[in-house]
């Protein structure tokens, strides 16, 4: 439709009720599309908004002449489409719309009548803004209250520029018929116009009726028209025009009780529908605060598609709650692994949870015990039967037969063979479990790590998740009270769990110095059994089993001789086959009684005892091995001590 | 049968009127139904004896169309206001979304009144609902009859709305305070979705 060339804004009477309006306009008619997009005008019937919605497609013309401007009332824009869909071109219809820079739409109040052209406009509307397209719109009625109106088109109308005319005062009244007279260049007597203006009307066009009515009746008067005798003419059939307000009005009061009760339903949905996006805004507020990512949330506020917001943000928030509960576990572990963005993002808490199995995986479990330390090697004779049949029933029923065991004896005599054995057999019978065996130096050694690491949690974490932990040398805990503390929390730990503790001590619990009472009342508390020197019997067995596996045949009288000397300990029974065995090879002869007797008597004369010492022990070997209060030289013939039940 | 399926993307809205016998909860719905246009109401079903008494209910359904991209219907029913059908009330009762109280403003009819309001209190609870937790508004009809004959709205809502709903004066027959009164339920139960309870109420 072509622009009236009369509806300029030139001709366009601002005053106080339109100054708004008619600036907004004059912004996007010198910038379309730039501001106020779109632009939506609303006023009453005949006050002014076909006037202005075509100013603006004349001001921009002016400006630009190149621009596309598109005026049509909302009627002809449906008709357009109508018969575009009924020729099949609807696409062609959409393309030529999409092509305005400026589309200008007048009365879409009648899209109340047109449900399925509000999809059209509002694609078109949407279309056109994101090309930087100029929309402007006008209507009797702001859009919320067009009937029926879809909401998504409600926001988009409103999401620009919202704007309306009221009727005009008495000085733009008074401009208006001013503007009108001159127009018709009709000169009335002074007084007359301010008369008219008075008078008053519901809205312009009324004003320019008023007026017309007083040029036709100038015109056929010889007489001018004095402003008594123009208000007789005006009211003299004032009934008709006092009565002119209320059709402005009508339509909505005429509106019957139906409407008025569809339209307070169509406004409670609304704003209870409405209520979720806030819902769901305050939560992105309030966790994007926190410095989590909220992506799944703001994805929904783009969906026009309501979700069931209740379980949304339940989920969500679970999310939350699982990334902080692997974040903490994680931070335990690797402090600087929780500060990274999988654990801010409830999108990624498969990842998250995945990173904190890795790494829960990867720390290194606690020491194993030595595989080369088993019972099959452990000799076994009448002095450490009852020992032995104690440490395998522990090995067979973990953590309820004997819990701890406490293994006393003194050096040498196979208590950490028989630890280790222990804690092998345990891992054969359940493959899988986590088996802790170590040297109480060990221990210490890495729990001061732990603490300079700053992973203490990390590390106990590691040993209450043993099945079993199985600490040697337990009296080296003597003195380190930071020790003895970790010790007594992951005895309770493991011990109220039913895992299995095995310790063993060069002497009793209760002989045990500078350790803590409560400690050494838990090592009671078990079953405490004490190895012993190795008896003729079991020194036979020894010699034969070491000479087997250095594959030298030997003389029984040669096994006899040598289980015979005087040994008080398995590895001073090592000692001797070695020292035959050396001799034997430095004499590059078979092993026989006399290179054997010369071997170890020759220099019988038994010097000194630090030399039997760096004689019998290896070299190589751990040097606290050699160490004079390692070793102890008188035993006392303990062979048939007994041992203790306590429970 | 919930207040809103985001599935199915529907709102259905049961409305209930509620009260003594013959005060005018049928003439609600008849007045309803003269006003909604022919396209947007359903056939009102009444089942009434030969003298005009409700024998079982009345359901009046109202197709509201698509609002905010929900398909809107309300069904409004009336109970059988006489004492001995409380069965039927029971079941119109089940699944209502709100329930007006039409209350009948004469001054003889107080007792029934009040009878009435307990009888929904105990019907609404049967359902396991707290009546304190049901959106509900009082509508004071008849208040069309001679001033004598009737008490004024203050004094019905000390009588009646010790709970402080919303209430209305009526002439039912005229019209006067029916819509307002549809209105206020129907905000009142639309209230209920922001609460995000209605979904949820009765799974």
């Amino acid at each position: 439709m072509e622009l009236n060339p009369r509806f300029t804004f030139e001709t366009f009477v601002v005053g106080a009720s339109n100054q708004l309006a008619a600036s907004a306009a004059q912004a996007v008619a010198a910038a379309p599309g730039s501001v106020y997009n779109p632009l939506f005008l609303y006023a009453k019937s005949g006050l002014g908004k076909t006037h202005l919605v075509q100013a603006v497609g004349h001001g921009a013309l002016t400006r630009q002449p190149a621009l596309a401007v598109r005026y049509l009332t909302l009627e002809e824009f449906v008709e357009q489409y109508h018969a575009a869909v009924a020729a099949g071109q609807s696409d062609a219809f959409r393309r030529s719309a999409e092509e305005a820079d400026i589309l200008l739409i007048d009365d879409v109040q009648f899209l109340a009548k047109h449900r399925e052209m509000q999809a059209e406009l509002l694609r078109l509307a949407e279309a056109l803004q994101s090309a930087g397209r100029q929309v402007m719109l006008t209507s009797d009625r702001p859009p919320a209250e067009i009937q029926d109106l879809d909401e998504r088109l409600i926001s988009r109308l409103s999401g620009g520029l919202l704007v309306d005319m009221a009727a005009p005062d008495f000085e733009t009244r008074l401009a208006i018929l001013r503007r009108k007279a001159d127009e018709r260049t009709m000169v009335f007597a002074s007084g007359v116009l301010e008369t008219v203006a008075e008078i008053g009307a519901a809205n312009v066009r009324e004003l320019v009726g008023l007026v017309n009515r007083l040029i036709a009746f100038q015109a056929v008067s010889d007489v001018p028209l004095t402003p008594q005798g123009a208000r007789a003419l005006l009211t003299g059939d004032a009934a008709e025009s006092g009565a002119a307000p209320a059709p402005a009005v009508a339509p909505r009061d005429s509106r019957d009780e139906f409407s008025a009760f569809l339209s307070a339903v169509t406004r409670s949905v609304a704003q209870s529908l409405d209520a979720w996006r806030s819902r769901v805004g305050e939560a992105v507020m309030r966790w994007q605060g926190e410095g989590y990512r909220t992506a799944r949330l703001e994805q929904l506020l783009q969906n026009d598609v309501v979700p069931d917001v209740e379980t949304e943000l339940k989920q969500f928030s679970a999310d939350i709650e699982e990334l902080q509960r692997l974040a903490a576990e994680v931070a335990e572990l690797d402090v600087s692994a929780a500060g990274h963005a999988r654990f801010k993002d409830p999108d990624r808490v498969d990842e998250a949870r995945a990173f904190a199995a890795r790494l829960r995986e990867g720390t290194a479990p606690p020491p194993p015990p030595s595989s080369a330390l088993t019972f099959d090697d452990y000799v076994e004779g009448q002095a450490n039967e009852a020992v032995v049949r104690a440490a395998r029933l522990v090995a067979r029923e973990p953590g309820r037969r004997y819990n701890p065991l406490f293994i006393s004896g003194p050096s040498g005599v196979g208590k950490t063979h028989l630890v280790h054995a222990v804690g092998n057999a345990l891992a054969a019978a359940s493959p899988g479990a986590v088996i802790a065996c170590l040297s109480a130096t060990a221990f210490i050694e890495e729990l001061v790590a732990a603490i300079d690491g700053g992973k203490l949690e990390w590390w106990r974490r590691r040993y209450r998740r043993a099945d079993a932990v199985l600490i040697d040398d337990v009296q080296q805990i003597a003195g380190k009270e930071r020790t003895q503390e970790e010790l007594f929390n992951l005895f309770n730990a493991l011990a109220d769990a039913e895992k299995q503790l095995v310790f063993s001590a060069d002497r009793l619990p209760t002989q045990l110095a500078d350790v803590a009472q409560r400690l050494i009342t838990r090592f009671e508390g078990g079953l405490v059994v004490e190895l012993v020197a190795p008896d003729r019997s079991m020194r036979e067995k020894m010699v034969q089993r070491l000479l087997q596996a250095h594959g030298v045949a030997a003389e029984d009288d040669v096994v006899q001789y040598l289980a015979a000397r005087p040994a008080d300990s398995a590895r001073a029974v090592q000692g001797l086959v070695n020292r035959a065995l050396s001799a034997m090879d430095a004499a590059d002869a078979s092993l026989t009684m006399r290179t054997v007797r010369t071997a170890i008597e020759g220099r019988a004369a038994r010097p000194s005892q630090a030399q039997a010492i760096s004689s019998l022990v290896p070299a190589g070997l751990d040097p606290t091995l050699s160490s004079r209060e390692k070793l102890v030289w008188d035993w006392p013939d303990v062979g048939e001590r007994l041992m203790e039940e306590l429970r | 049968m919930s207040l809103v399926n985001f599935t199915t993307r529907e709102i259905t809205c049961k409305i209930v009127y509620y009260g003594p016998g013959r005060s005018g909860k049928t003439t609600n719905l008849q007045y309803i139904y003269t006003q909604v246009p022919d396209d947007r109401k359903g056939r009102m079903v009444s089942l009434a004896t030969q003298t005009d008494r409700t024998l079982f209910f009345d359901f009046l359904p109202i197709d509201l169309g698509s609002i905010s991209g929900f398909t809107t219907k309300f069904q409004l029913y009336t109970v059988p206001g006489q004492v001995y059908y409380n069965a039927t009330r029971k079941l119109v009762l089940q699944g209502a979304d709100g329930v007006v109280f039409v209350a009948d403003s004469q001054l003889r009819q107080l007792d029934e009144n009040i009878e009435s309001l307990q009888n929904l209190q105990a019907n609404v609870l049967e359902h396991g609902i707290d009546v304190r937790t049901l959106p509900m508004v009082v509508q004071f009809n008849k208040q069309d009859l001679p001033r004598e004959l009737i008490l004024s709205p203050e004094e019905l809502d000390d009588a009646l709305n010790f709970r402080g709903h919303p209430t209305f004066p009526a002439d039912a027959l005229h019209g006067t305070g029916v819509f307002e009164t549809l209105k206020a339920i129907s905000a009142e139960v639309l209230r209920k979705l922001s609460e995000g309870a209605g979904a949820a109420r009765r799974g």
